[in-house]
Parts: C-alpha cells; sequence; structure tokens
C-alpha cells in the first residue's frame, strides 16, 4: 500500500526490478546477468551500477526490436544466449524478464526448456531464469527474487552434510562481504555467500581485461547450500513469497534463520547469535573486542549525535537496519521513508526500535522524494541518511546527508563503505559524529580547533 | 585475439587503407553483444530533457524515470523543472486496465503543482504494447489546462536513438509557428543540437552576440517553451549534433523556409569555421559581421594557443581511440587532437550513418579502425592492439579504460566541464593532459608489465 497522497511520481526513491535481478547475477562466478528486453534496459542499468562500483558492468541484452515485440522474442532470448556462451564463455547465465518481454507473453521457461533440447549437443552453461517485470516491485524485489532463483534451480539434490553456513546477505557493499567473509572464517567455517559481488564488483588493477569479472559464489558452493548446517537470511522486509533460505528450509531441511541487514549492536549481537547457534561455537574473542570497541565509542560519541533528528530513506531492508542503528545511539529517526511496498516494513521499524524510542518511527512505504519533502518542511530534520540521490534535498534544506548504501553517485568509494557488523558499524558511527562535528565547525565563527 | 569479435560484426568494422571503404551499420544492435546503444526513449528524453520550463513526464514502469534523473549537466539561467523526474510509474494493475486514466490524472495533478509552460510525456515500451492512447490524453489536458501537451512517440523497442531523435523533433516541431516574431532581428538564429552542459550553450552565445547575431531559440540546451514557440522567426538554423535535431531543421525549412547550416564547437577550426559560417550566411545583409567574426576568434586564440602549446609538448605522438554516440562529434574529435599532437587509432559510434563513416573514414589516417555499435570485447580488444593511451567515451567506456591501464576522457552528456568553444578546447587539453600523463599509470600491472618489456628490450640492444 503506497502511503503518498499523489498520483504522479517526482524523484522516486526506488529503482527497477530487473536491475536488482541483474547485480544479484553479477554475483555468481562465471555468470553473465542477461536482460530480455529492449537494448536501453540493459544500458541504462549498467551506467547506473557503473557509476556507483567504478567497475565495468557487462549486462546482455536480447535485443527486442519491434519484429520481436510483435511476433515474440524467443529467437532473439536464444541467439543472445548462444552469443554470450561464446563470447563472454559464461558458466551460468541469469536470465531477468523486463516488462516488455512480460507483457507481451513470453514464456521464459519454456524458451529456456525447448533451448536447451535444440542446443543439447553444446556444452551448455546454466541458465537461470526470474521474472522481474518492472511494473511490480522494486529493485530489492528483483534482487531477492534473482537469490531465491540461484537457490530453487541450481540447488536441485541433498548435498552431503557439512560444517558449512549459507549466508543471503542482501544488498550490501563489497567491503561489507569482505568483513562478513573474514568474520566466517574466522568461525572457523566454510560458507556460501550468495550472492557476492565482493569481488567481482571491485576488483584490482589486473593484466588483462576480463570478459568476466572473477569471484563470486561458486557453482559447486551453491550446490553445497542443501547440506549447510544452515542458512542466515539479512533483510527484514518481505519481498518474495519464497526466499532462497525458506526454498531451501522446505526443500531440504536446513534450517533457515532470518534476521536483519546487521547494522548496530543489537542488529549485530543478532547476526553473531546466529552464527553461534549454527556453528555451536562462540564468537571469535576478536569480534568481541570489535563489540566492546564499538560500545566505548557509543560512549565517547554519544552527546555529539544525541537528539539529532534524521531522516533515513531508501531501500526497505537498510532502512530498517539504518534506523537500528540510529535509534540505539540516541538520535531520534522522525520519518522513515522508501519507494517500496511492503506489508511488514512499519512493523519492523517498531521492532527494531522497541525499547530504544518512546514509540515506533514514523514509516511511509511507497513515497518518492516529492512526499518526503513535503513533510520535510514540518520536520526539521538536522540530517539526512541515504543513498546520494537525496543531496538535492539536503542542499535545499541546508542539512548534511550520510551517504550509506546504492547509490553513491557523488562520492568516491561507495563499494568500499562498510555498514555491516561492529566493525562496519564503528566506521558508521566514526562517520555520523564528523558530519556533526563538521557542520558544527562550519556553521561557528569561533573556529575551534578542539570539539 | 579475434574471437572478441562476433562473427555477424565483422562487416561494422573497417581498418582504413585496407581495401575499399564500406561499412554496415544502421542495423538492429546483436542479441547478446552487450551493446553501448540505449534505446528509442533515451534518444527522446536526452534531446527534450534541457527545455526547463517544461514538464517531462515518462509514462511507464519506475526505471526509464529513474535512470534518466538529471541525466544531464544541462544548466539552466531559470527554471528548473526538467531536472526533476516525473514518471506516471505504472504498477500491474495499469498494465492489465491501461494507464490511460493514471496518465490524465498525474498531468493535471503536475501541471496544477508546476504550472508548465508546456508537458512532454513520453511514451515506453510498455505503452506501446498495452496501447494506451497517448495522443488522445494529451488533447484531452492541453483542452483542459490551456497549454500544450505533447506527446514524444518514444516507445525503446521501436530502433535506437535515433528513432528516439526524430520522435524528439517532431515534438518540437508542433511548438515552432506559435509565438509572436514581431521583434526578432534579421540577422538571427537558433542555435540546434547544443545542450548546455556545463553551460556550453553560453559560451557560444556569447560569440554570437559579439558578431551580433541575436539567438532566438536554445534548442535545446537552456531551452524555454516559448522561444521555441518563436524558433520559426530566426533567419538560420545552426545545427550541431546532426543526429539529434536536423530533423527538426529540415521540417523548419520545409515549413517556414528557414535554411540550415551544420556546426560543431568542439575543437579549434570547427568552432572558427562556424562563426565564419554564419558570418558568411548574413555577410550581404550585414558587411560587418565577418570583420567581427575574426574578431571574435582573434581574441580567442591569442588567449588559447599559448596556454595549449603547453599540453602539447606532454601530449604529441599518444595514441587515442574515440568511441561516442553520434559520429558527428567524431569528426572534431579528430581534428582537436590534431592540435594536441595526439594520433587516433580507433574511432566509433553507437548509431552513425553511412554517409557519418565515410567522412570518417576520409579525415582518418591509414590504419585507423572505425568501429559501429560496438560492445566492451572489442573495445579493449583494440585498445590493447592498437597500444592506445587516452579513451574518450562515456561512463559505461571507462572501467574498459581504467581496467587496461588507459586514460580516459569523459565527453559524453554526463560531463560537468564545458569542452565547447575556444576556452572549452583549452579545458579538453587540460582534462586528457591530467589523464594521459598521471604517474599512477605506471602501476597498473598491464603499463607495468609493458615497461619492464620496453626495458629488456633496450637491455637486449
Amino acid at each position: 500500500m503506497s502511503d503518498s497522497p499523489y498520483v504522479s511520481t517526482t524523484n522516486a526513491c526506488k529503482l527497477c526490478t530487473p536491475l536488482g535481478a541483474a547485480l544479484a547475477f553479477r554475483g555468481v562466478e562465471g555468470a553473465i546477468p542477461f536482460l530480455h528486453g529492449s537494448q536501453g534496459c540493459a544500458t541504462y542499468m549498467r551506467r547506473y551500477i557503473i557509476s556507483h562500483f567504478r567497475e565495468p558492468m557487462d549486462i546482455a541484452s536480447s535485443a527486442l526490436g519491434e519484429k520481436q515485440a510483435v511476433f515474440g522474442g524467443g529467437p532473439n532470448l536464444k541467439k543472445g544466449i548462444l552469443n554470450v556462451m561464446s563470447k563472454y564463455g559464461a558458466s551460468v547465465v541469469g536470465v531477468a524478464t523486463t516488462c516488455l518481454t512480460e507483457t507481451i507473453g513470453d514464456d521464459v521457461p519454456r524458451l529456456l526448456a525447448e533451448f536447451r533440447k535444440e542446443f543439447g549437443d553444446l556444452p551448455l552453461p546454466e541458465i537461470v531464469h526470474v521474472s522481474t517485470p518492472s511494473y511490480s516491485g522494486t529493485h530489492m524485489e528483483g534482487w531477492h527474487a534473482a537469490v531465491a532463483a540461484l537457490a530453487s534451480q541450481l540447488v536441485q539434490d541433498k548435498a552431503e552434510p557439512q560444517r558449512r553456513v549459507n549466508l543471503m546477505p542482501g544488498l550490501v557493499s563489497p567491503a561489507d562481504l569482505r568483513h562478513l567473509k573474514d568474520i566466517l572464517a574466522d568461525f572457523g567455517v566454510d560458507a556460501t555467500i550468495l550472492p557476492d559481488i565482493s569481488d567481482s564488483m571491485d576488483r584490482p588493477a589486473l593484466l588483462d581485461y576480463e570478459k568476466l569479472p572473477a569471484g563470486g559464489t561458486t557453482l559447486a558452493d551453491i550446490r553445497a547450500m542443501s547440506g549447510s548446517l544452515g542458512s542466515i537470511e539479512c533483510g527484514r522486509a518481505d519481498h518474495v513469497a519464497e526466499s532462497a533460505g525458506a526454498n531451501l528450509e522446505r526443500r531440504f531441511g536446513v534450517k533457515n534463520l532470518r534476521i536483519g541487514i546487521p547494522v548496530g549492536i543489537r542488529e549485530s549481537d543478532a547476526f553473531f547469535a546466529a552464527l553461534e547457534e549454527l556453528t555451536g561455537l562462540p564468537t571469535p574473542k576478536k569480534y568481541q573486542d570489535e563489540r566492546g570497541r564499538l560500545v566505548d565509542a557509543y560512549v565517547d560519541g554519544h552527546k555529539y549525535v544525541a537528539g539529532k533528528r534524521a531522516i533515513v530513506y531508501g531501500e526497505e531492508d537498510l532502512v530498517i537496519a539504518m534506523t537500528a542503528f540510529l535509534a540505539e545511539i540516541g538520535v531520534k529517526p522522525i520519518l522513515c521513508a522508501t519507494g517500496a511496498t511492503c506489508k511488514n516494513f512499519k512493523a519492523q521499524l517498531a521492532a527494531v526500535t522497541e525499547g530504544l524510542l518512546p514509540e515506533p518511527p514514523e514509516a511511509r512505504e511507497g513515497v518518492d522524494f516529492h512526499d518526503i519533502a513535503e513533510q520535510a518542511a514540518d520536520l526539521a530534520p538536522d540530517l539526512l541518511v541515504g543513498h546520494s540521490k537525496g543531496y538535492t534535498y539536503a542542499k535545499a534544506w541546508n542539512v548534511p546527508l550520510m551517504r550509506v548504501g546504492f547509490p553513491i553517485h557523488d562520492r568516491f568509494g561507495g563499494q568500499r563503505m562498510r555498514h555491516v557488523a561492529y566493525g562496519g558499524t564503528q566506521e558508521l558511527f566514526d562517520r555520523l559524529v564528523n558530519v556533526v562535528l563538521e557542520r558544527k565547525q562550519e556553521d561557528s565563527a569561533v573556529g575551534y580547533g578542539y570539539l | 585475439m579475434e574471437q572478441a569479435i562476433f562473427e555477424e560484426r565483422r562487416d561494422q568494422i573497417h581498418r582504413t587503407g585496407e581495401g575499399p571503404f564500406e561499412l554496415a551499420c544502421n542495423r538492429d544492435s546483436l542479441a547478446g553483444a552487450v551493446s553501448q546503444r540505449a534505446c528509442v526513449f533515451c534518444g527522446s528524453r536526452v534531446v527534450l530533457y534541457p527545455i526547463a520550463d517544461a514538464l517531462h513526464l515518462v509514462h511507464g514502469p519506475i526505471g526509464c524515470a529513474v535512470y534518466t534523473w538529471d541525466i544531464r549537466g544541462a544548466l539552466s539561467s531559470g527554471p528548473e523543472l526538467h531536472r526533476l523526474s516525473f514518471s506516471t510509474d505504472l504498477q500491474e494493475k495499469d498494465v492489465i486496465f491501461g494507464g490511460e486514466k493514471k496518465l490524465k490524472a498525474a498531468l493535471l495533478e503536475l501541471i496544477e503543482r508546476h504550472k508548465p509552460k508546456a508537458a512532454f510525456v513520453y511514451a515506453t515500451c510498455i505503452v506501446g504494447i498495452i496501447g494506451d492512447d497517448v495522443a488522445a490524453v494529451c488533447r484531452d489536458v492541453a483542452e483542459k489546462t490551456g497549454i500544450p501537451v505533447i506527446p514524444v512517440q518514444s516507445e525503446g523497442f521501436k530502433g535506437n536513438k535515433r528513432e528516439g531523435y526524430t520522435a524528439a523533433c517532431k515534438a518540437m516541431f508542433t511548438l515552432t509557428g506559435t509565438g509572436d516574431i514581431s521583434d526578432i532581428s534579421p540577422i538571427s538564429i537558433n542555435i540546434l543540437g547544443d545542450f548546455n552542459l556545463a553551460g556550453e550553450i553560453w559560451i557560444i552565445r556569447d560569440y554570437f552576440k559579439r558578431m551580433g547575431v541575436e539567438t532566438v531559440a536554445n534548442i535545446t540546451g537552456d531551452g524555454r517553451v516559448d522561444d521555441i514557440r518563436r524558433a520559426h522567426g530566426a533567419a538560420l538554423n545552426v545545427v550541431q549534433c546532426s543526429g539529434a535535431t536536423m530533423e527538426l531543421a529540415k521540417m523548419m525549412q520545409e515549413k517556414y523556409g528557414i535554411p540550415f547550416i551544420r556546426a560543431s564547437y568542439l575543437g579549434i577550426e570547427d568552432m572558427a569555421d562556424s562563426l565564419y559560417a554564419v558570418a558568411e550566411h548574413f555577410k550581404d545583409r550585414d558587411p560587418g559581421i565577418m570583420e567581427r567574426a575574426q574578431q571574435v576568434v582573434r581574441e580567442e586564440l591569442s588567449v588559447l594557443l599559448p596556454q595549449l602549446g603547453q599540453y602539447r609538448k606532454d601530449l604529441e605522438g599518444k595514441k587515442v581511440a574515440i568511441y561516442v554516440g553520434g559520429a558527428f562529434k567524431a569528426f572534431s574529435l579528430i581534428k582537436a587532437f590534431r592540435h594536441l599532437g595526439m594520433k587516433v587509432v580507433l574511432v566509433g559510434s553507437q548509431t552513425g550513418t553511412k554517409e557519418d563513416y565515410e567522412e570518417l573514414a576520409a579525415i582518418c589516417d591509414p590504419g585507423t579502425v572505425i568501429v559501429d555499435d560496438s560492445n566492451p570485447l572489442e573495445l579493449s580488444k583494440f585498445v590493447k592492439e592498437l597500444d592506445v593511451d587516452l579513451f574518450v567515451g562515456g561512463v559505461k567506456e571507462r572501467p574498459i579504460a581504467h581496467k587496461l591501464g588507459v586514460g580516459f576522457c569523459d565527453h559524453n552528456h554526463e560531463r560537468k566541464e564545458a569542452l565547447e568553444g575556444f576556452v572549452g578546447m583549452l579545458n579538453f587539453a587540460r582534462e586528457v593532459h591530467a589523464s594521459a600523463t598521471s604517474p599512477i599509470w605506471r602501476f597498473v600491472p598491464r603499463r607495468e608489465a609493458m615497461a619492464k618489456a620496453e626495458a629488456a628490450k633496450k637491455e637486449a640492444i
């Protein structure tokens, strides 16, 4: 349900469904994202994603024209897959539909079955498909639907039981993923992180141009998921009918623990508790120490941020996570907004702030920046927390914007920004305090050298 | 290496000096080839976008609007309505039951809120499929609100950017001929095909003003609806970026008898030639105009040339790859690079025509590779093979260059540096110089390996 009183959308606070799917497919080793639709979609999304990650982002397209829109896109889909096989040597093709192909009624599962039959003599890649019409949901539905499709279509058999944890991290940065991998390694368990864009979207400089970036979840690790100790699925908002973790639980009895994106102490505690539960091991001292330092920093910094009024906006999972963090450091989330419509958004915001705020923060879903701005006039925020598309408003209201999540198009290093677990929260807290201090210093005529 | 090229695309690549010139172009992009092209909607959107006091409503699902929000650095000296992103954000039920009602309600709501001078309504892929009668809704809303509400038939799948340019020109053409032209000077022009990126059209208008030429309408950089309504009162259309607005010039010639000339404001010769061509056109009516044009060029060059020389010193002999949207820009870039002593070894475009490519082949040095509708695999192959030092392109080409340890100059519509005019040539040189001569390249593994190989070779001798 949208909380916007308007019919039109102005400066949307969401992206379209296939973008999320394309980005998720990029997190599988040897995979190429493939959009079944007209050429423009792939190009726009590439540009949008490249501007954040500053990495190559090849998205193939079936490039439908007028004829195909009338007679069906099947031949182009098949030809396109053959082309990415031969030129990219892709071992996985992640096919996501678009509004065009959904509306003309292309039956992608049937077309792919035909393709496998027609070209059965060739060494075929794994082809995973997901339905992502952009008139339904946002990029987060696309992301989660693609992850669910990877699990449900690639994991076919019950694997040998092993000391392995499945982690579905949600849309977090490559730096976040590296941090999560370290944590899992320090717990001493094997892990399948699905998807894993830590390498593929933050590559080192290399000797040659990579057709497909190295890194990403391997097919073997994906298939091993059915034999894992359990799954941890990050992100509190409901997105798809059956998530990857729920699917593995239903089919293979792999225990699924659903938690939030671990930002802040309480949500990070839940993450470490989940790891302890699945592995039967205590949290390594290193992370207990990180937690201790974070608490110490909260203590040292609390007065700088106390009572600051923040508007949080963006993807529903991240808005919930950031609100959990802000509420526990004494910042007042005065409006939590998302462009998505999401049936448990408000309930989850209430849950993560319970005991921290006198009442749940005001939450609005299905809104755009026009709605947010209209309300902000009465709210007098001190601070905005979200991706870089809120900058126009931060400038207009003369309040600082703390950039988090995706996309960061007006600053450098968005892909290396950390948000998660105690370590990521530490960086967020330091940044937040400094945003407040910098503003205080700039606004003061005194020129304080100590703050 | 040859593996990077698709069999079906071999005839879209040509090496000058190797056999008679023939290049296939203007084809649909190859499925699965990761074309750098966008779509019809993109073409319309980028051309009309800078009209700053119009409402630009994208009728479709959210993606089309959100990826084009404030996409160009097209500046306005007044209203900035164009920088907002409006959409009908079609949902599943709209797709099933039709989006006309929602479109009408959205238009009425936004026109009431923003009081625009006109509204453009962009049809996207899905609107073409579900069959909304966008034109009828536009007529209805125009009647109710009293402003022009103009449908732009830009369904994404109906071609590439060029069809989008056509749709944009048709939309603008409906505005011309509706304003009062009684006070327009006989020495007057419309500037077509400049989008005021980083304030470029202000630079160009200033040159024309110093020549005594009145600019009636900017089409479309820093554009205004009322100016376009009066555009038929100008004596001459000066058309840059031929692909985007040439059709409008042709329609205006046919209907109003306004002649047009082609121009380019990039690089020294093309900038000067453009001013001279306009002076030439008006010299009978204004005998002093050529003198004044020469004066402008002289003044500007006396500032530019000494500074340019410093950059040339370091850039002499370096090799350049150019991959841009329209081929016309490539002509000017090739000439501009000659001023910097640099050699263009690869040049291509997303949507060039046969004539464009023939002209390109004629001005390129032998051995230059010319490509149409290329893709990352091909471009990276050629960058390595031709040992390129600097790549000129847009956001999607940048990581190709950077990953290969090659300097990059952003010459796309997202740029924030003015590259047009004489002052723009200096900015261009500065940017090229800053990237091509940076000390960081030595650390990039490919360049490091090349340097090592070079050193080993020297030692062997």
